[in-house]
């Protein structure tokens, strides 16, 4: 497969755009866009090449941007993105999601909202937020926030969501009734261990070509389920921590993917004893290997973000990650050998990979 | 007609959009829901679901601190600006 990779990068302080060349060693940065938003997700609609930008201002609340040129000029909307007058207020967009023809954004305070008309226009799907469990929902450090969604490759009915110390819910019928998805993922914090809702997942991602089997890394542990979230088996053994925000999974083998643990959750969020790690299974979880070639082994105190890992689809496939303290990081061979692309981006927020022709 | 002044922050996201305008409405609400009408999409930059002035927008008539429902006479000046207690991230 031969093309370049566009890399999509929210921060704190607006998305940026790295151009990379056809063999992902030389890269332009263009940014900051969207006006100082805070970027917490940036993706691009694989049917179209529009990319997408979800975030939020203190100031003029949240908002996602569009782009139908690879980011040389933006529309921003937030139309119909309100849970009406009297209703929670929306501080910010958290993650946005095109398929199957619509753009589906998940914001904080918790939600999920759907666009048919390529982002101008949003509307609640109250579905989720009509689900029996939403009166006990509680928020996580980061809030009470919806930021993940996952869509099955070809039933367009068919979604996975993720809102923190909340959980993981399942839609066959899209988006009209939901079901809690969490059974086998602990939850250490709270009376009862492993209750149905209540679990602080933090990121998930779908194996490649099996629609059923799900990663997830969770504020207790690492998990993999190939049943849709129906029942979840833990997988942390043999990683150094159970704490940990992103998880990526392999485009091509199932059996492949990587996270970033770090120490944990009340110990400073930082990669263990300061030395930066990447681990990788090749083998669906049931064991870890350690990636550290050329990342910083000593007084590195990094932290990435649940959305700050991404995986381009080229072969070898190049992996990516962003940390808090704005360095971005590539490797061109699954995550062996790492470079670092610049260390002077604001915090990062969010990194995707984008694939484009020639 | 009222004077609406608008920060610079605010109309960069709606490009070609003055700072200055005239709008006729008795209320900052009515101004609001005046601009938008002319502005799609503005409405919602300052105002939550409350119905309230967002957290971190000022308005001022006249120089004095204003809310939704503060009057505007026709001469009346308003002045919509970015709080400096807006800018903080909030938490990751």
């Amino acid at each position: 497969m031969a093309g370049r990779v566009l890399l999509l990068v929210g921060t704190k302080k607006g998305g940026f755009i790295v151009d990379g060349d056809a063999g992902r060693g030389v890269w332009t940065i263009r940014g900051p866009l969207c006006d100082g938003f805070a970027i917490h997700d940036m993706n691009v609609d694989p049917a179209t090449g529009t990319l997408f930008a979800g975030g939020g201002s203190s100031w003029y609340g949240p908002a996602v941007f569009r782009s139908d040129d690879h980011g040389q000029t933006w529309t921003v909307s937030s139309a119909g993105l309100s849970y009406g007058d009297g209703g929670p207020e929306i501080s910010a967009v958290w993650n946005v999601t095109p398929a199957h023809g619509a753009i589906y954004a998940g914001v904080g305070e918790a939600g999920l909202f759907r666009s048919a008309d390529g982002g101008a226009t949003w509307s609640h799907v109250e579905g989720l937020t009509n689900h029996p469990s939403r009166s006990e929902w509680q928020p996580g450090a980061g809030g009470l926030i919806l930021h993940t969604i996952i869509a099955h490759p070809t039933d367009a009915a068919h979604l996975w969501i993720a809102i923190s110390a909340v959980g993981c819910f399942e839609t066959m019928d899209g988006g009209a009734t939901w079901q809690t998805r969490n059974a086998g993922v602990r939850a250490d914090f709270m009376a009862e261990r492993y209750p149905e809702f209540g679990q602080c997942v933090h990121k998930m991602a779908m194996a490649a070509g099996e629609p059923l089997h799900l990663y997830q890394q969770n504020h207790c542990g690492v998990y993999r389920t190939l049943d849709g979230g129906a029942t979840w088996q833990e997988i942390t053994a043999g990683l150094p921590s159970e704490f940990g925000f992103p998880i990526a999974a392999h485009p091509r083998d199932p059996l492949t993917s990587w996270t970033i643990p770090l120490n944990g959750a009340d110990r400073g969020r930082f990669v263990p004893d300061g030395a930066a790690a990447v681990w990788r299974t090749r083998d669906g979880g049931d064991s870890w290997e350690r990636l550290s070639g050329g990342l910083p082994q000593e007084h590195a105190y990094l932290g990435i973000l649940r959305e700050a890992m991404a995986v381009d689809r080229l072969d070898p496939v190049g992996v990516y990650f962003g940390t808090s303290t704005g360095q971005l990081w590539v490797s061109r061979d699954e995550g062996d050998a790492w470079e670092m692309l610049t260390g002077d981006l604001p915090p990062i927020y969010s990194v995707e990979a984008v694939l484009l022709d020639g | 007609m009222a004077t609406v002044i608008l920060p610079r922050s605010l109309v960069a996201l709606f490009p070609g959009t003055e700072r200055r305008h005239a709008t006729d409405a008795p209320t900052v609400a009515g101004i609001f829901d005046a601009l938008e009408r002319d502005i799609p999409g503005l409405r919602d930059r300052l105002v939550d679901s409350g119905p309230n002035l967002r957290r971190h927008i000022n308005v001022f008539v006249d120089g004095e601190p204003a809310s939704l429902t503060s009057p505007v006479a026709p001469s009346s000046v308003v002045h919509v600006v970015p709080a400096v207690s807006g800018g903080a991230a909030g938490p990751v």
